[in-house]
């Protein structure tokens, strides 16, 4: 018997042989079965390595040392520091038009009505009132659609105001445009290049695929969107513009193809997003639908082929491997809506719409467009800011969303890792709050948490892949060797 | 080279701390200590805070004098000399040196086993007036200042005084500071020590353990380990730079991997961390059935513990490792820390074509050594 405590973690057991610990930091370590128990029944020695590593790793205490505390205190406030800076990404959704008809596409409108879907400039000012009443140091402002490339004085007109109001504030102020390209042109580039604008677009893979998922007149959507990335980058430079892709029943077929077709573009990130479970998408679940099974069966099979690349010395991130990874391996917090606790919708992210309502993610817009509106926060006309941001609506969101008190996520070794999404359980299931055992959302963030600390166990190469990824920055020469 | 060196004094009632001048000032002469060769003034000492005088004594009236002096002819204008009554001339300042230091006080709250410049009890505090003066003296265009001990805290509120002299005399100076980080443990003296916000100050505290008894073992003082850790801290949280020092030995070797993961997680805002071999002077002679281990037979754990560093994006460097004794993985993270006048290579060293990246030996430190020094040729394959 050994005289130690034991700090707060939560375990799992990881294989037949080895069991993760986690504690509320993120810290992790991997026993086997043995050393675990002895550590549970106080009967590890205090000279055994295992001993040694759960105490440096802040999983027992022996002393009245306060060391542990208050490195466990600081890692804690690190991991929430989300928190602190409260809602930095403010989305404008300048346009519901759009001119591509994707089966996938959650709420676009193919209209000539601009005054029906179109944001305008009085909307757009009242909007940017509410952004800067915002405390964060670092504002993010994302202009989508729709397409909002067809409304483009309205995208200039928010871009010039808030730099304006940016510097008399002495803030820092960052813009993307999210675009399908395919309308780009010169004037709009010189002013995206003026502004230092980032272009973030949508690249389903290889043409075949991406012109039969993303329908637009003529049937050139991935010519078009190709030729856009090229001039994006002759003009603001190479690394100025991102793709993401969606992934629909086609696609499940052709993981690497798709994962090629990035490395052939000279793409360094690609994004594997499951279809969204609104809008369109949800009415077309038939055609383009499948199980959370089968996207994380396609999810590894692209993975592989990623590191595949990776490891002949091709930079290629996939994007959510690289926040859950940040949250697993480092001690810093991330900036990912659906990974915090509480969730971001609204304290860490808000939308815009174009007539002014404000929504506290996308996803609650969308549910809106269906007819629900228990997601919205209210209007830039008719409210303020203090009862959109501090109102009971957005309240209740952040208090449903607090990971540590739901059923099945409280207790779950991974749950330091992971976050909520309560719009999402509530568009899925009619309950904010979700029942784990049948959650896609938990399906989809267990398996792939699982995996990447598999792969990371597995060999050394690929962790040193992982953590090129973490640093945002290409593997150097001499670890790929 | 010599540093110090005893005069024969006449006038010299108190300590006089004087900057070099072997040519007449227009100004300042009350701060400067006029330099006289083989008898020969270069104007009247009237006014003059001092005279040096190299070799036979100048005729000189009503001004403090040290002469007899063989040894210091390097002394330059601008180098800062001190003179004590009883004759001890030294030097604290050369302005064309790039390792000027000043050893704050010889007193330490710790006794590394390891420890090279092993601490005396006396009461030095008196010293910290001199350090203000040499820092009021130090040419502004000082590239780097170290300041070390001793534990330079021990002064308390002195050690903030020394800093921020340093910022307001010295504010383009690098200025770095060796402390175990012990009394940032006390968060209002971290606070205080941020409040100076000096603009280019970072302090080197060492971590040689990621268990608290072996590092307290090591540094031979309980507690310390407790008190670094959280004074790492709280020194972040004022936003005051550290680097993080760790001795490569017999005792730190064993779990060094493991303190790499510990610092990437628990100190990520260092922005430095230095793996430092052993200097083969002071303590560690005392101590050496326990702490030497041949570098040559640590480089997997060295190779290792900078892999977890590097990963986590950390900057690392290696100092006094001899090259052909470094895995050549290693190589482009050794630096060549070793001061100029310190550095010394051995015979077998001969013809080795990588003498000069290599850091060498210490002077003093060339007893004992790796088993596996050789010359390099350059045909010679990568180690392991």
């Amino acid at each position: 018997m050994s005289a130690y405590g034991l700090l707060p973690f939560r375990f799992l057991r990881f294989d037949v042989a080895r069991t993760l610990l986690v504690n509320d930091a993120g810290d992790y370590q991997i026993l086997g079965t043995r050393d675990f128990e002895h550590f549970v029944h106080h009967q590890l020695g205090s000279e055994e390595d295992a001993y040694l590593d759960l105490k440096a790793g802040h999983f027992l205490y022996d002393s009245e040392s306060l060391a542990p505390f208050e490195l466990l205190a600081t890692k804690y406030r690190s991991k929430k520091a989300f928190l602190a800076g409260f809602t930095s990404l403010h989305i404008f959704v300048v346009s519901l038009r759009c001119e591509h008809s994707c089966h996938y596409c959650q709420v676009s409108r193919v209209s000539a009505d601009r005054t029906r879907y179109d944001m305008s400039e009085e909307t757009a000012r009242r909007a940017l009132d509410l952004v800067f009443r915002s405390p964060a140091p670092r504002l993010k402002i994302e202009l989508q659609g729709g397409e909002p490339l067809l409304h483009f004085e309205r995208v200039r007109q928010i871009v010039e105001e808030a730099r304006r109001r940016a510097t008399i504030e002495g803030r820092e102020v960052e813009f993307v445009v999210t675009t399908n390209l395919a309308l780009l042109n010169d004037a709009m580039l010189s002013f995206f290049l003026e502004e230092g604008v980032i272009l973030s677009t949508s690249l389903d893979g290889p043409e075949a695929l991406h012109n039969a998922n993303r329908p637009r007149p003529g049937n050139d959507s991935h010519s078009r969107t190709i030729a856009g990335i090229q001039r994006v980058r002759e003009v603001l430079g190479h690394d100025r513009v991102a793709a993401l892709m969606t992934t629909t029943r086609t696609s499940l077929q052709s993981p690497v193809e798709i994962v090629d077709e990035y490395v052939r573009l000279g793409l360094t990130s690609i994004f594997l997003r499951p279809l969204s479970p609104y809008g369109f998408a949800l009415r077309s679940v038939r055609t383009t639908g499948y199980s959370m099974h089968e996207f994380l069966d396609f999810y590894t099979r692209a993975l592989d082929r990623i590191l595949e690349h990776n490891a002949q010395g091709i930079p290629l991130v996939e994007s959510y491997a690289q926040l859950l990874l940040t949250r697993i391996l480092t001690p810093f917090a991330t900036g990912y809506v659906d990974l915090q606790s509480p969730a971001g919708a609204g304290i860490g992210a808000v939308v815009y719409n174009y007539d002014g309502d404000v929504y506290a993610s996308d996803e609650a817009r969308m549910l809106a467009e269906m007819g629900d509106t228990r997601f919205r926060l209210g209007n830039v006309h008719r409210h303020s800011y203090s009862s959109i941001f501090g109102g009971d609506t957005l309240r209740r969101i952040v208090a449903a969303s607090v990971a540590e008190s739901i059923p099945g996520c409280a207790d779950c070794a991974f749950l330091p890792w992971c976050g909520a999404d309560p719009v999402h359980h509530y568009a899925t299931t009619g309950d904010v709050v979700p029942h784990i055992p049948t959650s896609d959302f938990h399906e989809k963030n267990f398996f792939i948490i699982k995996h990447l600390l598999t792969l990371c166990e597995r060999d050394a190469i690929t962790r040193r892949i992982f953590w090129s990824w973490v640093r945002q920055e290409s593997l150097r020469e001499e670890e790929v060797a | 080279m010599r540093l110090h060196e005893t005069a024969h004094v006449v006038g010299v009632d108190r300590l006089l701390i004087g900057r070099v001048a072997r040519t007449p000032l227009l100004s300042g002469h009350h701060n400067a200590l006029l330099l006289a060769e083989n008898g020969v003034l270069p104007c009247d000492p009237s006014g003059y805070l001092g005279v040096i005088a190299l070799g036979d004594p100048p005729q000189v009236s009503g001004t403090p004098i040290a002469s007899g002096l063989r040894r210091l002819d390097y002394l330059d204008d601008g180098d800062v000399v001190a003179i004590h009554p009883n004759g001890f001339v030294h030097t604290l300042y050369r302005r064309n040196s790039r390792h000027n230091f000043i050893l704050a006080t010889e007193r330490c709250n710790s006794l590394c086993l390891m420890c090279s410049q092993p601490p005396k009890e006396d009461d030095d505090s008196g010293r910290l007036e001199e350090h203000l003066r040499l820092v009021d003296l130090i040419d502004p265009a000082t590239e780097e200042l170290g300041i070390t001990g001793g534990e330079p805290t021990l002064f308390r509120d002195g050690f903030l005084e020394l800093i921020a002299r340093c910022k307001r005399r010295l504010p383009t100076t690098s200025l770095h500071v060796l402390t175990n980080g012990r009394l940032f443990f006390y968060r209002s003296f971290a606070e205080k020590l941020g409040q100076i916000a000096h603009p280019d100050l970072v302090l080197g505290i060492p971590l040689y353990s990621d268990i608290d008894q072996r590092h307290d073992y090591i540094v031979q003082a309980q507690g310390a380990f407790e008190e670094t850790v959280i004074g790492l801290q709280n020194l972040d949280r004022y936003d005051v730079r550290v680097e993080i020092r760790v001795v490569l030995h017999a005792l730190s070797i064993p779990r060094l991997s493991r303190l790499a993961a510990f610092i990437a997680r628990n100190s990520p805002f260092a922005c430095h961390v230095a793996l430092m071999g052993l200097e083969m002077f002071g303590l560690v002679h005392q101590h050496l059935n326990e702490l030497w281990i041949d570098p040559a037979g640590y480089q997997q754990e060295l190779l290792e513990a900078a892999g977890i560093l590097r990963d986590a994006g950390m900057n690392v460097s290696i100092y006094n490792h001899q090259l052909c004794i470094l895995d050549r993985r290693l190589w482009p993270l050794a630096r060549r820390s070793i001061s100029d006048w310190k550095n010394v290579y051995l015979p077998e060293c001969n013809g080795c074509i990588a003498m000069g990246q290599c850091g060498g030996f210490f002077q003093s430190g060339t007893k004992i050594r790796s088993e596996y020094i050789h010359p390099l040729s350059p045909t010679e394959t990568p180690t392991s």
